[in-house]
């Protein structure tokens, strides 16, 4: 009986772990699919996290990608051709990402993809892809790794070995900190690449790392390794990780009584995050690739834009997924229409594009060169801009 | 040292939460011999009725205090009897005469829809939960613990003793045991058999309501997979403690706290949810009646 048990217990722990939930799509334009390409649309294929624990990650680029393609089928589309997106929910897996993109290219026939913001889940999904000769392009992944994968992905972002010393070097410059604690996502390429970048800028700036301890994306309890952090008495705590978990991560840090700044990346930009952490944050920074109240016509028009049709201000997530659309329709227009190689080398010829994250020319490695970063800064419960770093 | 205090109260107050979960998986393990696996996704259920109670209350007077909590974990309760009660009634009913596996199954199943259709329902992104009561931190030294750990680990301890009591000290309490031992017999003897069982899940599942409501006040962040991890985590506990276990429940969860509270704070942080599991298979593989060892020598 015990033993039997046992065996049941065992077989249903590794259902639990590894079975399959179901998968759920959704439809960006409207109607069924037709197949490859045909009649007067192009289909534009999107993986993202609409669901799961980064869903705002993926819901704020899917309306910054639709409101783009809506404004350039309103204007007459490609060459008279409509752009229609099909719109594949990875729920933030990223094993569901290269299901959802593989389904994307051989099922309904996309001749170009877009996505995702979580670095993981775009280098699940870039081999995909570049095996399939279908151009991607990731909006905000910003793991040095994805575009590495093949010459038919692209970002519009910039990359961890920029943001990673910039915000190593905020840190040390402006904030005096002499002694920094990491607190990695240690199952996150993005967290570990950054922790990685931030760890080397400090050792070349002659600053210690007095604490380095992970968690796992989705994790609810943080004291322990905040007790690990506070013994070593750093002055700044980085967190290179995700918006969920970074509210839950300062308040419980301040109920252990640390009481220093913590520090982190483009990750924490989400309209929850303040919900989440709330007065813990104050005081509080992280990079950033756009700042919403940003006085340039460019980011107002694209707000305004952007408020009207969503009700919320766009974050640089909705930014960036919108220029990634823009950017992959002005290709389509130089390569008329077509996929594959044309539209790869039309991509790659991006230069000088007007994009809200500012001005999008991309280099011999498929990243944009020369992007801004801002530093934002939470201040009486609102992000204010700290610093605004422009390209050199 | 004021570290490994730190983290023993850390441990301890997570631990409580478990534990409070575990306590429900017990219960209806030791009744039907069921692993109930949506018990952690009722545990959700919980929290987002007290997510959208709380928010009501706060609405009317948005003010904190112990009633406010009071009303919201009524409220929470009262919601996952209701569904605890369904549940039983729609999904695992049908299968009493069948195999074991099949109801196991369907569990998994059930599991599976709450987790899914709470995406549906109640959207897929996360959601604070409101405070309801205020948080204050309490210092003894340098170590530091809030009224709401404090809360837990005494609720954990009084629900025990209520279970307890429940189990062996009333009417329904030995019925339950009868129906436990052979429920055919006990039918045979004039025991409601439905109404045993259907009692045992709604008694399950509103300590999932209040595992819910605590959880999410220490932890506020709250979305519709919140319940896996944690369900899996008390499952363990319920294994380690013995499943079938009142006390051994509450013993397991808080070992199991304080267990990752220490894997956490060393440089292994990285094999904290790791460990959990290889306890489940050792205590599988050396003791596979836990550390209370109940069933025994039972149902040879």
């Amino acid at each position: 009986m015990n033993k039997k048990s046992g065996i049941v217990f065992l077989a249903v722990v590794s259902l639990m772990l590894f079975g399959c939930p179901p998968k759920e799509a959704q439809q960006g334009g409207g109607a069924t699919t037709s197949a490859a390409g045909g009649g007067g649309e192009i289909l534009v294929g999107e993986y993202g996290s609409l669901t799961g624990p980064q869903a705002t990650f993926g819901q704020s680029t899917h309306n910054g990608i639709m409101l783009a393609v809506d404004e350039i089928n309103a204007a007459g589309g490609i060459n008279g051709k409509k752009i229609k997106v099909i719109t594949e929910d990875d729920q933030s897996k990223p094993e569901e990402a290269s299901n959802a993109v593989s389904k994307l290219i051989s099922q309904n026939g996309v001749i170009a993809v877009l996505g995702e913001v979580a670095s993981s889940a775009s280098k699940a999904a870039a081999p995909e892809c570049q095996a399939n000769k279908v151009p991607m392009i990731t909006p905000s992944s910003t793991n040095e790794a994805v575009t590495k994968i093949g010459d038919y992905i692209f970002r519009m972002c910039f990359i961890d070995n920029y943001q990673g010393p910039v915000m190593a070097n905020f840190a040390i410059q402006d904030l005096h900190s002499t002694r920094a604690a990491i607190l990695t996502d240690m199952k996150n390429d993005y967290s570990t690449g950054l922790t990685s970048v931030i760890e080397e800028t400090y050792q070349k700036a002659g600053k210690q790392i007095v604490a380095k301890a992970n968690y796992a994306n989705g994790d609810a309890d943080f004291h322990s390794q905040l007790t690990a952090i506070r013994a070593a008495n750093p002055d700044v705590i980085f967190v290179p990780g995700y918006y969920t978990d970074v509210g839950q991560i300062a308040s419980q840090a301040r109920e252990l009584g640390i009481k220093v700044p913590f520090v982190g990346g483009d990750g924490w930009e989400s309209p929850k995050l303040l919900e989440i952490g709330g007065k813990a944050l104050e005081g509080c920074f992280y990079a950033n690739h756009y700042f919403s109240d940003d006085p340039s016509p460019i980011v107002h028009d694209f707000v305004q834009k952007y408020e009207q049709r969503n009700k919320v201000k766009p974050d640089a997530l909705a930014a960036l997924g919108y220029d990634a659309a823009r950017v992959l329709g002005d290709a389509l227009k130089r390569s008329g229409g077509k996929g594959g190689a044309d539209l790869k080398n039309a991509i790659a010829a991006t230069k000088n594009f007007a994009g809200v994250t500012g001005t999008i020319t991309l280099g011999p490695d498929r990243n944009p060169i020369n992007k801004k970063i801002v530093i934002e800064e939470v201040k009486n419960g609102q992000l204010t801009l700290r610093k605004s770093i422009e390209p050199k | 040292m004021e570290t490994i205090l730190q983290n023993l109260l850390n441990g301890i107050a997570l631990g409580s939460i478990y534990a409070l979960i575990a306590l429900g998986y017990t219960m209806v393990y030791g009744i039907l011999k069921l692993i109930n696996f949506a018990h952690g996704d009722v545990f959700m259920v919980g929290s987002y009725a007290g997510f959208y109670a709380g928010n009501a209350l706060m609405k009317q007077s948005n003010h904190p205090s112990v009633v406010h909590l009071a009303l919201v974990m009524l409220t929470s309760m009262l919601a996952c009897a209701m569904l605890g009660f369904t549940i039983e009634r729609v999904a695992y009913r049908p299968l009493r005469n069948a195999p074991r596996i099949a109801s196991l199954i369907t569990a998994i199943g059930v599991s599976f829809f709450l987790e899914y259709g709470g995406q549906l329902v109640f959207g897929p992104d996360p959601k604070f939960f409101p405070t309801l009561l205020d948080k204050q931190v309490l210092h003894f030294g340098s170590v530091t613990t809030t009224n709401y750990q404090l809360i837990v680990l005494g609720v954990a301890i009084v629900v025990m003793g209520v279970l307890q009591w429940i189990v062996f000290g009333t009417k329904f309490g030995r019925a339950m045991r009868a129906v436990s031992f052979n429920f055919e017999t006990a039918a045979l003897m004039g025991i409601p058999v439905d109404r045993v069982i259907s009692l045992t899940f709604i008694l399950g599942s509103t300590l999932a309501a209040v595992g819910g409501i605590l959880f999410s006040l220490s932890y506020p962040k709250i979305d519709p997979l919140m319940g896996v991890l944690p369900g899996l985590k008390a499952f363990v506990s319920a294994v380690l403690g013995g499943i079938g276990n009142v006390p051994g429940a509450v013993v397991g969860g808080i070992v199991i706290g304080i267990i990752e509270a220490f894997v956490g704070g060393s440089p292994l942080s990285s094999w904290r949810d790791a460990i959990t599991f290889v306890i489940l298979i050792l205590i599988l593989l050396f003791r596979p009646s836990g550390l209370f060892g109940k069933y025994q020598a039972e149902k040879v």
